[in-house]
């Protein structure tokens, strides 16, 4: 109940964290996007799976303003135009990052908060409280002043989730944060996104693993250029729909309430 | 022990020598902040191509008659970010766009200067730098321009370093990523000129990378780098003097030679990065 009054206070465009409408988008002529529509509820932990190529870090890039498409809209809490970047945050995938330049894990996470504080403007202690805190939710909090370049593969994805989450914004954009990461890790991830969503913010996850978009996210988008789906992932699941996004042959298992996919 | 302090304070009792000295530190320790982002974004060549560059202003001035310097800070920042404009716009590499504009500028300059008959060893003073020959408005501008250089690098420290580190993470954070990019070359291109004075063209590429690449190999994080490199760099300018003085020979040769001797130093004994220092760490081999 208190949940749905707080939706209803925010209003009718807040409802939407992100509408997408028929967005066209590519790369000298060639098209990577192809009339994508779909719409992600505030609230809401939303996974977006695709194969290889399949336009995943471009939508993710169109959003953010970072790539312009060639038609279509985006609208991120009901604003179409230059998103308010203190409301979005955004985790790229990795291999963009140069992990030799000589900053501490601090101060990559610290980067964050950059979008908040104005040109001449130097991060504070308060700033730097909430970067520690950002490393102690992806527990690297003792790796804090060690060079990013030193950290393992695993380790450098999750100092680049936090630094989404010192950006406090209402809206996060992860690419890929949960590839290279251990067991536990992803566990912890998980935890920390599900967190997130109770805390009201909305999280779109580009994600090759689906059998954990299955288990514990509210939402799916089956992307290959154009959205094969979007809904629940209950109901996008489907061998139908998984084979026509992946183009071949995926293996759908329910266990009890849980749903595997693995290769057929 | 008196004629230690006699060798030592000898040189600066010439009034061209304390003028070359102030010069050069400003100019190396300057050179050494901007050469760090120069080095860490694998831009060497540009800060070699930009005192080239330079040239084209200088002849043009030359004819003119204008300031010479002026002329050269202008064809560096105009060659700067005309190489920016060309390797954003279109898919030609950034070192190709160097490559081009850097030679394309000179060969103008040298054009222009062969048509001079009053060909004056002025011009020379910038290909191979004369320090010792520096004027006190010369140094006074040297020094106003490396503290105006320093003082934006820490006013917009935060914005270049973003930038520098991951400029589409920053352009996603509503920085302006290509003002940034273009300021920083910008700044490469005016440090570049007035290194001219002190080492001339050929060698201010050396006062961009060298003291920075060995701040590079003692230091851990970005501001004790620029700290570093700009001690090492005005290092340099000091001992380098002292042997121009004393060895009758070229003031900008020997500052480029001490700051690479600097460097070699590093290498080897850098505590956990130099050569020597990880030999002593390499487990020795089971019999
Ligand atoms: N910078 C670029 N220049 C040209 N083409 C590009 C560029 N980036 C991506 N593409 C192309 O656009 C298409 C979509 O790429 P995108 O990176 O969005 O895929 P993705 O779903 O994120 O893939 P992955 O799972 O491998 O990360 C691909 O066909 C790719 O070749
Ligand atoms: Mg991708």
């Amino acid at each position: 109940m208190v949940k749905e009054s707080t939706t209803l206070r925010r209003g009718a465009g807040e409802a939407l964290a992100l509408e997408a409408r028929g967005l066209w988008a590519g790369y000298d002529g060639q098209p990577a996007l192809e009339d994508v529509t779909f719409s992600i509820e505030t609230g809401c932990l939303a996974g977006l799976v695709g194969p290889n190529g399949s336009g995943k870090s471009t939508l993710l890039r169109v959003i953010l303003g970072l790539h312009r498409p060639w038609r279509g809209d985006t609208r991120v809490f009901g604003s179409s135009g230059r998103p308010d970047r203190r409301r979005l945050g955004y985790t790229p995938q990795s291999e963009q990052v140069d992990w030799s330049f000589p900053v501490t894990v601090l101060d990559v996470v610290l980067m964050g908060r950059y979008s908040r504080l104005g040109p001449l403007r130097r991060p504070t202690k308060v700033d730097r409280e909430i970067a520690r805190h950002a490393l102690e939710s992806v527990r690297l909090a003792d790796l804090a002043d060690r060079r990013i370049g030193e950290l393992s593969g695993g380790q450098q994805r999750r100092a680049l989730v936090a630094r989404a989450l010192a950006q406090e914004a209402d809206l996060l954009l992860l690419d890929e944060p949960l590839s290279g990461l251990d067991a536990t890790a992803q566990h912890d991830l998980i935890a920390l996104f599900e967190g997130l969503r109770q805390e009201g913010k909305t999280l779109l996850v580009a994600t090759h693993d689906l059998s954990c978009v299955a288990a514990d996210f509210d939402h799916a988008i089956l992307l290959n250029r154009n959205v094969v789906a979007f809904g629940r992932p209950s109901d996008v699941f489907t061998e139908e729909l998984l084979n026509a996004t992946f183009q071949r042959h995926l293996l759908l298992v329910r266990l009890q309430d849980r749903t595997y996919v693995g290769h057929g | 022990m008196a004629e230690f302090i006699d060798f030592l304070g000898d040189p600066w009792t010439l009034e061209f020598m304390r003028r070359g000295l102030i010069a050069a530190v400003a100019v190396s320790a300057i050179a050494a902040v901007i050469g760090s982002f120069v080095i860490l974004k694998g831009m060497a060549f540009i800060g070699d191509a930009l005192p080239h560059a330079s040239f084209g202003g200088i002849a043009v001035a030359f004819v003119l008659g204008g300031n010479l310097y002026l002329g050269g800070a202008i064809a560096a920042v105009l060659t700067a970010i005309l190489i920016g404009f060309i390797s954003r716009r279109a898919s030609i590499k950034y070192d190709t766009a160097i490559g081009i504009l850097f030679v394309g500028a000179f060969a103008a300059g040298i054009l222009i200067i062969s048509r001079q008959t009053n060909y004056t060893p002025d011009l020379f003073s910038f290909v191979f730098g004369n320090v010792l020959g520096i004027s006190w408005t010369d140094v006074w501008t040297t020094t106003i321009a490396a503290a105006v250089i320093l003082l934006l690098v820490v006013l917009f420290y935060k914005e270049i370093l973003f930038v520098a580190y991951d400029p589409s993470m920053a352009a996603a954070s509503g920085l302006p990523v290509a003002a940034a990019q273009y300021g920083l070359l910008a700044l490469i291109g005016v440090t570049t000129v007035i290194g001219l004075q002190t080492v001339g063209i050929v060698l201010v590429v050396a006062l961009l990378i060298t003291p920075a690449a060995t701040a590079q190999l003692l230091t851990r994080r970005l501001p004790p780098m620029m700290a570093v490199g700009a001690v090492v760099g005005a290092l340099s300018s000091f001992v380098g003097l002292y042997i121009a003085y004393y060895a009758n020979v070229s003031p900008s040769a020997a500052i480029v030679l001490t700051a690479t001797g600097f460097f070699f130093l590093a290498f080897l004994f850098a505590p956990r990065r130099g050569l020597l220092w990880q030999r002593r760490f390499v487990p020795a081999k089971p019999a």
